[in-house]
C-alpha cells in the first residue's frame, strides 16, 4: 500500500469515525481514500472549505468523545495551528497527520522534515505539547496511527504523526493488526447530550481568572511529566560498540541505515539512533545508545532542527555535528557516508 | 511489439516499472523507443526519475513540463498523436486509476486511428489493497476505459509485494489474474517475476525492478 492510504486505513481500523480534511500534495491520497471508504465504515468524511474549518470540525467532533482525525502537509498544518492550540487547551484527544513538504511559505511539494520545530515546540500559541510520533516505514505508519489514537485518549490530548512526503508516497507491504479498539470512559467530560439527566459538559479553553487558567496549565504540565517518563520510544541500530552514532528519524533513517551498513562493511564503527517519539524526546534512550560514542551526527531533511534536542538530552557531553539537505532534497547514503568519514569515522 | 503501447492500472500497481522494462528491452533489441510519462497524479516515483538511464540507452523520454518540480500543475505540453506518428515505438505510462487516465482521454481520438497497431495493457497487482478482489480490479479497468475513452487489449499480471516478493507471492497470483482475464474477456500478456528471484518457471516473464526507494538502488 501507499503510505498515505495505509495511514487512512489504520485510522479507520483504530475506530476513527470522523475525518475532516482539505487536499494538499503530498498527502491527498489519504483524504481520497477516506472519501471512498469512511462512509462504508459507518463514519463521516467531510472535505472542509479550508484547513482552518477542518481542524475546528475535529475540535467539535472530539468534544463529543468520538475518535476524530485530520491530515495535511506543512503549509496546511500552519493554518491548523490555532485550532490545535484550542484542542490542547480544551484537553481533547484527536490525531493530526502531517505529511511534510518543503518550506517555509508555500515551499515545494518534495519531501522535508523541516516541521520538527513546529511539531515539537511551536504548534500554536500557549503552554502545551502534542504527542509526536515519527514513523520510518509504511508499516510503522499503521502501527503508530493505532497507538496515537490510544495515547490521545489515555492522556486526553492531541497526537501528531509527523511523516514526510517520501513516506506518504512510498509503496511498501503492510500487515494490519487485528485491532479491538479499547473503550475509554469519556462520560465525565464528553459533550454528547445530557438528555436532562446530568449537568452540562462544557468544552472550553477560556478562563475568566488568571489563577484558574494557571491551574489548568500547571495540571497539564504535571501530566506531561508523566508522559516524558513513560512514553518515549526509539530504535537503536548497531549502537553498542559505535564510535559515531548517527541520529535520524522518519524516512531519513532509511537512508542513514544504508549508509551505516556500508560503513560497517568498510569496518567503521558506526550505529544509528532513531527517535520514534519526537515529543517526548527519548532522552534516556539516547544517553544509553551513545555511551560508547565519541561523536554524534544528526542527519535530517532540514537545516538541523533536532540538533539542539540531542545536545540537551546528552547535556552537551559529546560533540554533535549535523548533515542535512533541505527544500525537498533528500540526502543520499553516499553523502551520509562521506560525512561519517569526514568526522574521522574509523575502525 | 506494436507501434503504440499504453500502460494503465491502479496507482502503485507497477505501471512505471513495466513501462521501463518494456522500453529497456525494446531498446536492447535495437528498436527506436520513446517513453511518454503521462502521469498527472503522482508527485514522485515516476518514469521521469529514469531520465539518465533512458538517455544512456538511447531511449527518448517525454514528460509533463513540471514533472519532479515543485509546481503541482498537471500541464501537458506535447501531442502524443504526433509523437506516435513519428519513427519507432511509443510507450505511454499513464497515471494511476481513472483519475490518471483522464489525461489519456484527451488523446483518444488520435490513438484510435492506430487500430491494430495500438496495444493498451491493464496492469494488475493482486496485493494492492483496493484491487485484492478480481471484481475490484475489473471495476477499476472499466472506470479507466470510461475515463480514457479507449479499450484495453490485454492484461499484465504484475502481482508483487515490493521487496517482500518471493516465488510463492507470484505463483499464488495466477488464479487471480486468470479470473480477471475471464471476467473481462482479455488475454494475459504475461505474469511478472523479479529477475532477482531467479525463478525458473515458464509461466512468468522476468523483469528488472527499477522503481524502488533510491537508498536501495
Amino acid at each position: 500500500m501507499k503510505g498515505n492510504e495505509a495511514l487512512a486505513e489504520a485510522a479507520m481500523r483504530a475506530g476513527c469515525k470522523c475525518f475532516f480534511g482539505y487536499p494538499i500534495t503530498p498527502q491527498t491520497e489519504l483524504a481520497a481514500y477516506m472519501a471512498k471508504r469512511m462512509q462504508k465504515n459507518g463514519g463521516v468524511f467531510l472535505q472542509a472549505e479550508s484547513e482552518i474549518a477542518a481542524i475546528n470540525m475535529v475540535l467539535g467532533a472530539a468534544s463529543t468523545g468520538v475518535r476524530a482525525m485530520t491530515s495535511s502537509s506543512s503549509p496546511g498544518i500552519s493554518l491548523k495551528s490555532e485550532g490545535i492550540s484550542y484542542i490542547a487547551g480544551s484537553d481533547l484527544p484527536c490525531v493530526i497527520i502531517n505529511v511534510e513538504r518543503g518550506g517555509p511559505g508555500l515551499g515545494g511539494i518534495q519531501p522535508s522534515q523541516a516541521d520538527y520545530w513546529q511539531a515539537t515546540k511551536g504548534l500554536g500559541h500557549g503552554d502545551f505539547h502534542l504527542l509526536v510520533y515519527a514513523p520510518a516505514s509504511v508499516q510503522e505508519m499503521v502501527d503508530m496511527v493505532i497507538n496515537a489514537f490510544d495515547k490521545a485518549d489515555t492522556y486526553r490530548m492531541p497526537a501528531m504523526i509527523l511523516a514526510d512526503g517520501l513516506l506518504g508516497q512510498m509503496m511498501e507491504p503492510v500487515t494490519f493488526p487485528e485491532v479491538e479498539p479499547k473503550v475509554y470512559d469519556k462520560s465525565s467530560w464528553a459533550a454528547d447530550g445530557h438528555k436532562g439527566q446530568r449537568e452540562h459538559h462544557i468544552i472550553n479553553s477560556l478562563y475568566l481568572t488568571p489563577e484558574a487558567l494557571e491551574k489548568t496549565v500547571v495540571d497539564r504540565f504535571a501530566k506531561y511529566d508523566i508522559i516524558k517518563e513513560k512514553e518515549t520510544d526509539a530504535e537503536c541500530y548497531l549502537t553498542d560498540d559505535a564510535d559515531i552514532v548517527v541520529c535520524a528519524f522518519g524516512a531519513t533513517a532509511r537512508v542513514v541505515k544504508s549508509a551505516v551498513n556500508e560503513a560497517r562493511e568498510q569496518g567503521i564503527k558506526v550505529g544509528m539512533f532513531r527517535p520514534k517519539t519526537l515529543w517526548p524526546f527519548p532522552v534516556k534512550e539516547i544517553c544509553k545508545a551513545t555511551e560508547s560514542a565519541s561523536k554524534i551526527l544528526s542527519v535530517e531533511m532540514s537545516m538541523g532542527q533536532m540538533v539542539d534536542d540531542i545536545k540537551l538530552a546528552i547535556n552537551c557531553s559529546k560533540p554533535v555535528e549535523f548533515f542535512g539537505r533541505t527544500g525537498g532534497v533528500i540526502p543520499t547514503p553516499a553523502e551520509v557516508l562521506a560525512k561519517i568519514k569526514a568526522m574521522g569515522g574509523n575502525n | 511489439m506494436r507501434k503504440v503501447t499504453v500502460i494503465t492500472g491502479h496507482y502503485g500497481s507497477g505501471k512505471s516499472n513495466i513501462s521501463t522494462n518494456l522500453a529497456m528491452e525494446a531498446a536492447a533489441s535495437g528498436k527506436k523507443v520513446t517513453v511518454v510519462d503521462l502521469d498527472i497524479v503522482n508527485p514522485y516515483f515516476r518514469t521521469a526519475d529514469f531520465k539518465d538511464m533512458f538517455s544512456e540507452n538511447g531511449i527518448e523520454l517525454i514528460t509533463p513540463s513540471y514533472a519532479n518540480t515543485n509546481l503541482d500543475i498537471p500541464a501537458l505540453n506535447f501531442d502524443i498523436e504526433r509523437i506516435a506518428k513519428s519513427d519507432g515505438y511509443l510507450i505511454v505510462d499513464v497515471g494511476g486509476d481513472d483519475d490518471g487516465a483522464v489525461a489519456l482521454g484527451r488523446f483518444s481520438a488520435g490513438l484510435k486511428e492506430f487500430g491494430d497497431e495500438l496495444d493498451m495493457f491493464y496492469v494488475i497487482n493482486r496485493y494492492r489493497y483496493l484491487t485484492k478482489e478480481p471484481s475490484e480490479a475489473v471495476e477499476l479497468m472499466y472506470n479507466i476505459e470510461a475515463a480514457s475513452r479507449l479499450k484495453h487489449t490485454a492484461i499484465i499480471n504484475n502481482s508483487n509485494l515490493g521487496c517482500d516478493t518471493v516465488a510463492e507471492t507470484v505463483i499464488s497470483s495466477l488464479d487471480y489474474a486468470e479470473e480477471v482475464s475471464k471476467s473481462v474477456n482479455l488475454p494475459i500478456v504475461f505474469s511478472t517475476v523479479p529477475n532477482s528471484l531467479s525463478l525458473d518457471d515458464n509461466r512468468f516473464k522476468g523483469i528488472e525492478i527499477y522503481v524502488k526507494p533510491f537508498w536501495e538502488r
